[in-house]
């Protein structure tokens, strides 16, 4: 198995040359939300362990918000923040990436502090590789190159069915199985399919998991039991504090801007899949930020240990999502990627996971007022879109390496993939494989 | 809360005016302010309240956004309405959404084009006898006056059944008046009662939350209007009023049939079946899947026979498929892919470890997004038989005048449209559209959209490829449908 990592290089912008920077990313697009694959900067299609990257400038609109707490609005440089999930390392991906597209690299990153003509390249791109709080991954191994050969694989199946109609209409599910079955080896025989078996899983890569796995909960555990003559009181004055909060931290939910809203849709829609990133501001005191972070370690842990593939909760439509502190603690960003239109991504929060979305945004100064952390808050429909829309920035450059494809389609790609591989099928599982084609 | 007054409402968000069987929506632009105010002060607009007998004419007015801007309504007030509706529904980004693309795109578009909005529509219903004469009245000496006509759209009395021969409109939510319903945090059996601010702004909806609409300072000029519910400070410009979707849907009964008659290999019986499938119903409206002995609650008992179902024991499609389009625009869940279930079981779907099927769970809770169908046929009947046979030399069109209410447009029409209509990805489908309505056209990274898919038990799918696009959208805009009170303070405006 191929576990997949996350890269997110933030740098600050210099103000001299956001324009030239602005410019040079939207030459990498045919048009707005539409990203030339093979650009000169970064020809992203020449990535074959690429899954989605972006460029995104984080012109936050909101920092203006902490007035409601009576503080003063802090002047943040502008940062520019290049994101990538990727099968493998990251580090080994930035070494391929430089190869092949190092100019471009440069040439986006002149345009921020810090990096002069004789920069090393790697090293400053490690060096400002924020790392996430919480990450998810629709399903943990899944690479482009499955990817790729599964959907060949769907496609064949569906031509060589599609030329047999009369014939396969009435098979039994598992005579159409084996007959498939034989149309795949035959294929792949002829070299006209791929698919290949899976890498092992590398090794240093399976320790840290497993430590992580049992890590978080024994760390946790450590605490509790040294802790425990004050964590009943400490819990009780947590839990007091965070009502307290709960019930006076202010709203901010204006109506977003009709012209943001409707640059936001401009970049939306014209893929199955689209991005999303929205950037804000914490809620102020320790109170707040210790909740984000064990909500995110918890999400995380949850995420990366505990969740069926393909599922965020119920959610089967988001590809990779995670959360990253943006220079600090102060303000936090939060992307991802997902099927269908931003209405229906936003549907399918607040009615299948509001509890999780409420308590891993409600510490966003701002959000709608929240009940014991999980309840109301996103209930409050038109707020919480409003705050959403209005938290949302333009992202500059998008990529993702399967158009056309969902997550469902993933799925089902590697149910079928799955299903031709067992040499047998009870009657039952034959007809649910033939019921994916 | 506070009960309705339904002489403040519209009396379409109430009434479909089944009985008048007489039809035609005017699509005006305002040529003379002064002149558009005082005929709109004087105009006989219905509202919802019951007549006895009932009235033999009705008239009920709506304004697009730009139609609010022309009436000199400040832009300030204009900023309290939704995103879609300030936008409109022409918008590039929006056509991408709604699937108008191709020769679904505005720039096609007989009216409503982008930056060529009506300002008003003007609905008119009649008894047929009274029609011409109810309009001219209604009109009166200062409509010629006030407005540029873009054009009527008309109508026609197919007797229930919409173009291609399938009975219509037998679904519709119930509106629920009294406000009665508890909005339950999670819906554990299909509804077909919606909370009153689905449908009517000012009230509450399925969240238990009142929708944004404009709230504007109290003043001379808003003296007449009614306090919010949630501010009582404030004057609720919205409240009583609605979101009026309406697209002119031409519909190609002869290449539908032919279509059909085809695929079922010369047999108009079995082209027949192959459009049930299609539809979700048989022609005479029964459905594909059984009536199920329970109720559901807030369905007309009259319709048990063509209601009374849901698709919860047809989770494979076999009965009516994913695709259909009924099932597509209304596919009757609840909340949870369960029913009677412990609190634990909930926790556990809820944390995604629930069923795990492929095709289970995959469709969006429908309670937030059921619409009121208010729309009527145009162009004249064709029967299957005739529609087989080649067009006459320049036929008239035939279609569906589609007209929606709902409080949200971006959850409810616009959701619809989008996750369900539209969505070459629904329910875990791929290369296929809404059979009736999609428009076939290629998107990014999927050639093919135009497949039907009809699940088998126990065998093979039978899938039809290569449909043709049946329906050209030729017009469409985003309306607001006032209050009476609203109406008068939008006629009263600057004046």
């Amino acid at each position: 198995m191929t576990p997949q990592s996350t890269f997110m290089v933030l740098a600050a912008i210099n103000p001299a040359r956001e324009t030239e920077l602005r410019q040079l990313l939207d030459s990498m697009n045919h048009a707005p939300g539409r990203v030339n694959r093979n650009n000169e900067l970064i020809p992203f299609a020449e990535f074959d362990t690429l899954h989605f990257a972006r460029f995104v400038i984080l012109d936050d609109k909101t920092t203006e918000d902490v007035r409601v707490y009576g503080l003063t609005p802090r002047n943040y440089p502008l940062y520019l923040a290049f994101l990538g999930d990727v099968d493998g390392d990251a580090n080994a991906f930035f070494g391929r990436l430089i190869k092949r597209a190092g100019k471009g690299l440069g040439r986006i990153f002149s345009c921020c502090e810090g990096f002069r003509p004789d920069t090393d390249l790697l090293t400053w791109m490690r060096q400002h590789d924020a790392p996430a709080i919480a990450a998810y991954v629709n399903t943990r191994g899944r690479t482009v190159r499955q990817i790729r050969e599964e959907a060949a694989l769907y496609d064949a199946i569906e031509n060589y069915i599609n030329k047999n109609r009369a014939t396969f209409q009435n098979l039994a599910p598992r005579e159409l199985h084996a007959r498939l079955q034989n149309f795949v080896n035959t294929e792949k025989s002829a070299g006209r399919l791929t698919l290949s078996k899976e890498s092992p899983t590398p090794f240093v890569w399976q320790i840290k998991n497993l430590l992580h796995m049992i890590g978080l909960p024994l760390l946790v555990l450590v605490v509790v039991l040294v802790a425990l003559p004050l964590l009943i009181p400490l819990a009780a004055f947590y839990i007091v504090a965070l009502r307290r909060l709960e019930k006076t931290d202010p709203e901010v939910c204006p109506t977003a801007d009709q012209k943001h809203s409707e640059d936001l849709s401009r970049i939306e829609d014209h893929d199955v899949t689209n991005q999303f990133s929205a950037m804000g501001s914490l809620k102020p005191g320790l109170v707040r930020l210790l909740t984000t972070i064990g909500v995110l370690k918890t999400v995380n842990y949850g995420a990366r240990h505990i969740t069926r593939p393909g599922r965020l909760g119920r959610i089967r439509s988001i590809h990779f999502a995670r959360w990253v502190f943006v220079a600090g603690t102060q303000r936090m960003i939060f992307c991802s990627n997902y099927d269908g239109s931003v209405e229906s991504y936003m549907d399918d929060f607040i009615n299948k996971t509001g509890f999780g979305l409420n308590a891993s945004f409600s510490n966003g100064i701002g959000y709608p007022r929240t009940n014991w952390l999980v309840r109301d808050g996103c209930i409050d429909e038109r707020k919480y879109k409003e705050y959403l829309r209005r938290h949302t920035l333009p992202t500059e450059v998008w990529y993702k390496a399967y158009p056309g494809l969902t997550a469902v389609d993933l799925e089902r790609n590697t149910r079928i993939h799955q299903g031709l591989e067992a040499s047998s099928l009870t009657n039952q599982q034959a007809a649910e494989w033939a019921a994916l084609l | 809360m506070s009960q309705v007054d339904y002489a403040d409402v519209q009396g379409l968000v109430r009434f479909g005016y089944g009985q008048l069987t007489s039809a035609s929506y005017a699509l005006l632009r305002v040529k003379n302010v002064a002149a558009a105010k005082a005929w709109l002060r004087s105009a006989p607009v219905t509202s919802a309240i019951t007549q006895k007998p009932p009235p033999k004419t009705a008239l009920n007015i709506a304004f697009t956004a730009s139609g609010l801007r022309a009436l000199g309504v400040s832009e300030s007030v204009i900023a309290g309405f939704s995103h879609e509706f300030r936008g409109g529904m022409a918008e590039e980004s929006r056509s991408r959404q709604l699937g108008d693309l191709g020769s679904n795109a505005p720039t096609n578009w007989l009216w409503g084009s982008y930056r060529q909005e009506p300002h008003v529509l003007a609905m008119f219903f009649a008894e047929p006898e009274q029609f011409d004469l109810f309009v001219q009245s209604a009109k009166g000496n200062t409509w010629g006056d006030a407005f540029e006509e873009v054009t009527w759209l008309g109508t026609s009395n197919l007797d229930g059944d919409e173009p291609f021969g399938f009975k219509d409109g037998i679904s519709q939510p119930q509106i629920d008046w009294e406000q009665q319903r508890q909005t339950p945090c999670t819906q554990l059996q299909y509804t077909n009662i919606v909370a009153l601010g689905e449908f009517l702004l000012g009230y509450r909806n399925e969240y238990g939350k009142i929708t944004d609409r404009p709230l504007l300072d109290a003043d001379a000029a808003t003296a007449d209007l009614l306090a919010a519910d949630d501010e009582p400070a404030k004057k609720d410009l919205g409240r009583n009023g609605t979101y009026l979707v309406i697209r002119q849907l031409e519909q190609d009964v002869r290449k539908f049939w032919q279509f059909l008659y085809k695929q079922a290999g010369g047999n108009l019986g079995e082209a027949e079946e192959l459009g049930a499938k299609m539809v979700g119903r048989k022609k005479q409206g029964d459905p594909l899947v059984p009536i199920q002995p329970e109720p559901i609650p807030g369905m007309d008992p009259s319709s048990v026979k063509q209601n009374q179902f849901t698709y919860e024991n047809d989770p494979a499609g076999a009965g009516c498929p994913f695709g259909a389009h009924i099932r597509r625009t209304n596919p009757r869940n609840s909340d949870l892919p369960e029913r009677r279930l412990s609190a634990l079981r909930k926790l556990i779907i809820m944390l995604g470890f629930g069923p795990k099927g492929f095709y289970d769970d995959l469709t969006s809770p429908v309670r937030f997004h059921r619409i009121l169908r208010r729309g009527r046929e145009y162009g004249s009947e064709l029967s299957p038989e005739e529609a087989l046979q080649p067009a006459p030399p320049n036929e008239s069109s035939r279609g569906l005048q589609f007209i929606c209410l709902n409080a949200n447009i971006s959850r409810q029409f616009e959701f619809l449209q989008n996750a369900w209509i539209a969505n070459t990805k629904f329910a875990g489908l791929s290369g296929e559209s809404d059979p009736l309505l999609g428009n076939r056209e290629a998107i990014l990274g999927c050639p093919v959209t135009g497949d039907f898919s009809m699940p088998k038990a126990g065998n093979l799918r039978h899938r039809l490829s290569d449909l043709p696009q049946f329906v050209t959208i030729r017009g469409g805009a985003y309306f607001f449908l006032p209050s009476l009170r609203a109406l008068r303070y939008f006629a009263g405006t600057g004046s």
